[in-house]
């Protein structure tokens, strides 16, 4: 029955998004005051309508209904039942209806707004999206599917998706996503009115904040997993599905830069509504990856071209008629001011031309394959060396630009002025790079030079902000009173340009400077990790509640103390026939020591590799900063209070972040 | 502002596109195999870094043989590589070879003197000239060559416990059976 139930209520959501689409649309234009009101109930009506659909899923999964083909083929009556419930959302089908409740989601938050023109023609073009996802589910992959007979029980959840962090990771990376849909909305609502200005920028701003922390989390979540979960001791590996999150991330980070120098100048306009057209559609893009099999990855748990088919409709409907649009309507878009180059905006904008060219190279080094093969037939794969070999260029010079960047004025700035008050991190920068390579050399330089990029950009930022609140020239109370007095959005951008810092310092030292050993071990035997060694003292049977295991317990010491007993894994979910490894992780500031078990080659020996990594949690350390920063940015200000707060004039309101 | 770079951005996605749109007719496990059963083509390559020998076709005639495609770049190869280890350690009759792809010198030895070496054989191919030849499409792939030196099977992406028990070792049995 329940089945039935969330089966109907998708037919009516995707008919009141279809109604959202149109009527108020056609109200707006036509200024009826009373069309364009049936908006707001529509949206809401069509978030309450997924909400009751995502409700059944999640019951039939709960219960282990298996007479519901989704449930039978994700899930298992021995599963633990905190993995029944978000085996909703590990699978495809499951995963697009939470896919549609985000969306619904973020089209409701916009309808609880203030209602005007604007919105109502964002929700209309929210509208259409939410429609033609519920198209492709009903259509191509309805998650209240029947089986009959029935099957006595399931075939289980992918066993990789069995963890904690896959509990998360998806919903996050699709708030990211998915948020990007709303500021495609607003982006496309201001072309059919032909006006971008102050209000629409803040009216977006919030919202595009909140994507990209999403986004933001819901990569690192996912490195965060594949970093313990695949045991291989690395955290990224150019895949072509991690791509495709990191690509309208970088499309995003420039959005929310570039909206500033709309809502604070005026300028920029067409060049800010492409990138929230083009964030959107690499978002599209992802989803299409991961759903069309047209490019093969570990991600690419459902492979079917006739879905592909759909998706690469939507996204030409989508994609195409926005830009259409977009070419059509753009030059109605007038900047307000002249832009100077050496400027806070000219700053941001040789910002957003980086990490456009980032995407550009990624997008290539992603898809290059499947041109290749198109036109040639032959198959290839473009590996991580090309991607670290374009992407490094990129990084570098947004670091280098950052620092200074941050520190010009709006409208007319002082470059020398900017420099010589970064010269300090630029000292910081230089010490570390000296310190890091004479540690660790002779391995790569390039460990060492990003390290002190980092610190240069993070200390940079410091620098700023030490500056503005004047630290150690006033008392320490009227520098806490600035720093309370600060504007959101340049607290954020402190914080957040601090996070990217620790993030690359983190990168490094997972990335370069760790150390990897392969040893076949007996009993007693150690292997060697940084610092430390990892003595296998036994190894068990374990039986788990749906997988067997193997787990060896190691002794961590240090110059022979025995400091700490870490424990291992190798699983086997039978159901499946799949293994998985759960890496023992040993995680401090300087670094993790990380083991994992592999295959016992005979009755006394096992395979064991022992990684260290030097600062890797920094990464997910860096990743919080960064997605708070994101948060305080979107803050409201603090009201003025007459003493002690810097006055405008004196204090120009900062950066994005 | 000129009307023409506004369409730029429409025409670059219509181009890319069709070619998403082209790229849903092919068979993602579709796998060229014309080499199948054809004798391995004339190759010589030099030793890597630091190592002596090098590999060349006549290398691997003789014996049953794995031709396995590695990089240290790649990380499918070091999810493959204890299972490498595994075989060349049980299999005393099988011969391994390895053919280093696009490497920079001397990363794939320092790779191997970390990891252990299952190789009886490796050849350096910085170029990827000679993977060319093999229809490598990228790393690690395998191929199982007869003693005859024809190569019989092919396998893409990182050989498992799995592949091996299920895929590879039934073939390579056949093939020792073959030679006798």
């Amino acid at each position: 029955m329940l089945a039935e139930i969330g089966n109907f209520t998708l037919i009516l959501a995707f008919l009141v998004a279809l109604y959202q689409s149109a009527i108020p649309l056609a109200g707006a234009l036509k200024s009826d005051a009373a069309l364009t009101a049936t908006g707001r109930p529509a949206a809401l009506a069509q978030g309450a309508l997924i909400v009751l659909a995502f409700v059944c899923l999640t019951i039939l999964h709960a219960t282990s209904d298996f007479s519901v083909a989704n449930v039978v083929q994700n899930s298992h009556s021995a599963k633990p039942f905190i993995y029944k419930l978000t085996g909703v959302w590990g699978n495809h089908e499951g995963s697009m209806l939470l896919w549609v409740l985000i969306l619904a989601a973020f089209g409701a938050a916009v309808a609880v707004r203030r209602i005007n023109q604007l919105s109502t023609l964002t929700l209309a073009v929210q509208g259409m999206v939410a429609a033609a996802f519920l198209a492709f589910i009903l259509f191509t992959s309805n998650p209240f599917a029947r089986v009959l007979p029935a099957p006595a029980d399931g075939m289980d959840l992918n066993p990789l998706l069995q963890d904690p962090g896959l509990i998360i990771h998806p919903p996050f990376l699709y708030l990211g996503y998915v948020g990007f849909s709303i500021t495609f909305a607003y982006a496309v609502a201001g072309l059919i009115r032909g006006r971008i200005d102050r209000e629409w920028a803040r009216a977006v701003h919030p919202f595009a904040l909140a994507a990209w922390v999403f986004l933001t989390i819901g990569i690192a979540l996912g490195s965060w997993w594949a970093y313990y979960e695949l045991g291989w001791g690395g955290f990224w590996a150019w895949d072509p599905v991690e791509n495709a999150s990191f690509m309208p991330w970088l499309a995003g980070t420039a959005f929310i830069h570039s909206v500033r120098v709309v809502e604070k100048r005026g300028v920029l306009k067409v060049w800010t509504v492409l990138l929230a057209i083009l964030a959107f559609s690499l978002s599209l893009v992802g989803t299409f990856l991961v759903r069309s099999g047209i490019l093969t990855s570990v991600h690419a748990f459902a492979v079917d071209p006739e879905r592909g088919v759909f998706i690469l409709a939507i996204l030409a409907a989508v994609v195409g008629g926005s830009l259409t649009l977009f070419a059509l309507r753009a030059n109605t878009l007038e900047g307000e001011g002249a832009f100077r180059p050496v400027s806070r905006e000219g700053a941001l904008l040789f910002n957003n031309v980086l990490l456009v060219a980032a995407c550009v190279t990624v997008f290539i080094g992603t898809f290059y394959p499947l041109f290749i093969d198109i036109v040639s037939g032959e198959r290839l794969s473009v590996g991580a060396p090309y991607f670290n070999a374009v992407f490094a260029p990129f990084t570098v010079l947004l670091l280098l630009a950052m620092a200074p960047g941050a520190m010009l004025a709006w409208k007319k700035g002082d470059l020398n002025a900017a420099l010589r008050q970064a010269a300090p991190a630029a000292g910081v920068g230089v010490v570390l790079l000296l310190v890091a390579l004479s540690v660790t050399w002779p391995r790569a330089a390039a460990g060492a030079i990003g390290a002190a990029l980092a610190a240069w950009a993070a200390g940079g930022a410091v620098l700023d902000m030490a500056a503005r609140i004047k630290l150690f020239r006033g008392g320490a109370s009227q520098s806490l009173s600035r720093l309370a007095g600060l504007p959101r959005s340049y607290l954020g951008m402190t914080v957040a340009h601090i996070g990217l810092g620790v993030v690359i310092v983190g990168v490094m030292g997972a990335g370069v400077w760790r150390t990897e050993r392969v040893q076949l071990m007996s009993l007693n035997d150690a292997i060697p990790a940084g610092a430390y060694e990892a003595r296998l003292i036994a190894v068990e049977d374990v039986q788990g509640p749906n997988y067997v295991a193997q787990a060896a317990r190691f002794q961590i010491e240090k110059n022979g103390v025995r400091i700490r007993e870490l424990t291992a894994e190798r699983r086997f979910y039978p159901v499946r026939g799949m293994q998985t490894t759960e890496a023992a992780i040993w995680t401090t500031l300087r670094g993790d020591l990380y083991v994992t078990l592999g295959e016992q080659a005979d009755a006394q020996g096992w395979a064991v590799r022992a990684f260290y990594n030097p600062f890797a949690v920094w990464m997910w350390i860096g990743a919080g900063l960064l997605g708070l920063g994101g948060i305080i940015a979107a803050a409201p200000n603090p009201a003025r209070r007459a003493v002690g707060a810097p006055a405008p004039s004196r204090a120009p309101e900062a950066a994005a972040s | 502002m000129n009307r023409f770079i506004l369409f730029l951005p429409l025409i670059v996605f219509v181009f890319i596109a069709s070619y998403f749109a082209l790229g849903l007719r092919n068979d993602p496990s579709r796998i060229p195999s014309v080499l199948i059963d054809k004798p391995l083509p004339d190759f010589e390559l030099p030793a890597i870094e630091g190592r002596n020998g090098g590999l060349a076709d006549d290398d691997v005639i003789g014996r049953v043989a794995l031709v396995n495609v590695f990089a240290s770049w790649c990380i499918p190869c070091a999810i493959e590589h204890p299972v490498l280890m595994r075989i060349a350690e049980e299999e005393d009759n099988l011969l391994i070879a390895g053919i280093n792809w696009k490497e920079k010198p001397g990363d794939g030895g320092a790779w191997l003197e970390r990891l252990g070496d299952p190789y009886d054989f490796i050849g350096d191919d910085a170029d990827g000239r000679v993977a060319i030849d093999f229809g490598v499409t990228g790393a690690p792939e395998t191929f199982v060559v007869d003693h005859k030196g024809r190569i019989r099977y092919k396998h893409v992406g990182p050989i498992t416990e799995q592949f091996w028990k299920e895929d590879i070792k039934p073939i390579v049995d056949q093939l020792q059976a073959e030679a006798g």
